[in-house]
């Protein structure tokens, strides 16, 4: 989960790293007397997870309250690459001198976790990576050992920071190794961590990406979520469990067992479509090794409830769980919708596989359902899902 | 042969007490699995009946070890108690741990891969959020259904469960000498690379399939091992070719990063290597006959 800018501002400042004071607000208006607390003058910068938004006008300076309103209203509502600005933060000016960057992050490919850290801030770091990666130092850092004093100077040294903020950046990296581990972060970055005229180190910009598996130990990170923001299907599935995923331009809904399995289903219905109208998956829906008839009841309402989708693929491999009792699933399903007043009116395609797919076929045989269609194979299924979708 | 797992394996389950624990290690009894005991320290002492077969439950993994000569574990616990039945076992050196909770924390995996490298690496770990394995017709360590299909000479390493049974099943009147499923999540004990030297070095072991997803660079370093090091036949699938940047598809670590960690460039990167690729699961089970025949 990527967290906005005043999010990220505001788990630095509760593991000690230096911050500037500063305030969300979502209305011009509410400028005017923020403005005033934070001295008269204020950085407004738009609150959206894309980078950019200076480029895009999204980072203004307000020399008065009255200009800050003025400001924040030009900032709200702005479309910054496909991100509409609902919020905007009001920060505390800065004198800045020198803008640095420092980050800690999962290093999925050497299995551990890495620092990096460079005294050319303040732009896009992957551009710094791309053109001068020798100004950009990468050290390894040990999940068991973490960032300690040592730790800290070491990437302070390797990164070439000046002498005189060595001591106050080792302090920020130490704190922010902190943010990284207590939070169960996969992302930590400040950019740009800037020094001041005289001569602070103060985090001005952060991003944070926080680990939704950790969610058993970080029961505050749930408040974290946009929930405004997310895709109502999407929102409206994650209330009920399920593992899914909205996906644009589809017309054929997918439910699947397996993440690997619905995502192969994926790919081979987008296959199966080009030669049917250009067919392509509304969703990823993996309903997991259960498959009960609730679970199935759950994920059909979605996805027939998506106005995107004309036909409806259910692809099922019965590993532990058995067939027989997807079927029975997939029938009380159908029943439960239209005992809940619900019309199924669009067609599903059922392949069925592996543990009992026979009696499971047959069950769904014997059922009649006059839109259930079955397929043995999951390419023809995919295909006849397609042609189905594209009529 | 096979790799990692023989009949000769004696295999415990931390956390068989468990409901998830109980049920599968009665199906790893009936796919005929040596397992030799569980370990639960609030019930050490006592045993489990699975059927008519007494499996005794100790306080721990170095107990169990020195009590049955125990060289494979099973993993069963609570995402929250994950980490330290795995250190646990690291402590106790045995030779294979096999980590089959999902939803593990990142920080987590990282740690205890972390300390299984200051110990020495004397501890193989499979998973996380994995399948487990089988070799069929000896042992299966993990919830692999057994009777998917037979021993024979195809060597399977996979990232996803369900796609693993799906080419299992696919190509079934083969049969395969192991099936390894090492998990999608971000960080990984065994990888794609661990299992291809494994199946490269194993003499009953003629053809490999590997199946990827989206996310990382495992496949491509795959790629890499295999054009220096594997000359046996590799069939690979990568799963994902539709998913959209920046969203997780079910596993944690099945995830397009800005332009990284694609199908496309895992799929061009292996065809480099000289690895046919199938567009579908079932046009790869195609491909693995043909080079079988071939």
């Amino acid at each position: 989960m990527d967290l906005f800018e005043y999010q990220a501002r505001d788990l630095f400042a509760k593991h000690g790293v230096p911050v500037l004071a500063g305030e969300v607000i979502d209305t011009p208006e509410a400028a005017r007397e923020v403005t005033e607390r934070l001295g008269g003058r204020a950085v407004v910068k738009a609150q959206v997870k894309t980078g950019g938004r200076g480029k895009a006008g999204g980072v203004k300076l307000a020399s008065d309250p009255a200009d800050a309103v003025e400001k924040a209203g030009a900032i709200l509502g702005m479309d910054i690459k496909g991100h509409t600005v609902h919020r905007v933060m009001l920060a505390q000016t800065a004198d800045i001198a020198e803008e640095y960057y420092v980050s800690f992050l999962l290093d999925r490919t050497n299995r551990t976790f890495l620092a990096m850290a460079s005294v050319e801030g303040g732009m896009d770091i992957e551009e710094v990576a791309a053109t001068k990666p020798e100004a950009l130092a990468r050290i390894p850092v040990d999940a068991v050992d973490g960032v300690g004093e040592e730790k800290a100077r070491e990437i302070v040294a390797a990164a070439r920071f000046p002498a005189e903020v060595a001591e106050q950046v080792a302090d920020v990296l130490r704190q922010l190794w902190q943010v990284f581990i207590k939070e169960d972060a996969l992302l930590v970055e400040v950019n740009p961590l800037v020094k001041t005229a005289d001569g602070q180190v103060i985090a001005l910009d952060g991003k944070v990406s926080l680990d939704a598996n950790a969610e058993f130990r970080q029961p505050d990170h749930a408040a974290l979520e946009d929930r405004a923001a997310a895709n109502p299907l999407e929102a409206a599935a994650k209330e009920r469990g399920l593992n899914y995923v909205k996906l644009d331009d589809g017309n054929v809904g997918i439910i699947g067992n397996g993440a690997g399995l619905v995502m192969s289903t994926l790919d081979v219905v987008a296959y199966a479509g080009e030669k049917h109208g250009g067919a392509k998956p509304a969703n990823f829906l993996d309903i997991g090794g259960g498959a009960s008839a609730e679970v199935m009841a759950n994920g059909l309402e979605i996805i027939l409830g998506d106005p995107d989708v004309k036909s409806v693929f259910v692809n099922v491999f019965g590993g532990i769980t058995a067939c027989d009792a997807v079927a029975n699933g997939i029938v009380q399903a159908l029943e439960l919708l239209r005992t809940k007043g619900e019309e199924v009116s669009k067609p599903l395609v059922v392949r069925l596989d592996g543990n009992n797919a026979e009696l499971g076929r047959k069950i769904l045989t014997d059922a009649n359902h006059p839109l259930v269609e079955q397929v043995d194979t999951m390419d023809g299924a995919a295909d006849r899902a397609a042609e189905l979708a594209a009529k | 042969m096979a790799i990692f797992l023989t009949k000769e394996s004696k295999v415990i389950v931390q956390g068989m007490t468990g409901s998830e624990g109980q049920k599968h290690t009665r199906r790893m009894l009936a796919a005929g699995t040596n397992i030799v005991g569980g370990v639960n320290p609030r019930k050490a002492g006592t045993s489990v009946d699975f059927d008519g077969t007494e499996i005794p439950v100790f306080g721990g993994v170095r107990e169990a070890i020195d009590a049955t000569g125990a060289d494979v574990t099973v993993i069963f616990v609570p995402e929250k108690f994950t980490k330290s039945a795995v250190i646990e076992a690291i402590d106790a050196e045995i030779p294979l741990a096999v980590v089959i909770t999902e939803g593990i924390a990142v920080h987590d995996t990282a740690a205890f891969w972390s300390y299984a490298g200051k110990k020495g690496n004397k501890t193989r770990i499979i998973g996380p959020n994995c399948p487990g394995l089988i070799t069929p017709g000896q042992s299966n360590a993990g919830i692999i259904p057994a009777d998917i299909t037979k021993p024979g000479r195809i060597g399977l390493v996979s990232k996803s469960g369900t796609l693993t049974y799906q080419m299992m099943y696919e190509l079934r009147d083969i049969g395969f000498s192991s099936c390894v499923g090492i998990g999608g999540d971000p960080i990984i004990g065994t990888t794609h690379i661990d299992a291809l030297a494994a199946f490269e070095a194993d003499p009953e072991t003629d053809l490999i399939v590997m199946i990827g997803e989206i996310g990382g660079d495992a496949e491509e370093r795959a790629a890499d091992f295999i054009k220096a090091n594997v000359t046996k036949p590799v069939v690979g699938y990568v799963a994902g070719f539709t998913a959209p940047e920046g969203k997780t598809m079910g596993h944690a670590g099945a995830i397009v990063s800005g332009s990284s960690g694609t199908a496309q460039a895992k799929k061009e990167a292996l065809e480099a290597a000289g690895v046919r690729v199938g567009k579908t699961p079932s046009e790869t089970a195609r491909l693995a006959r043909e080079a079988l025949a071939a």
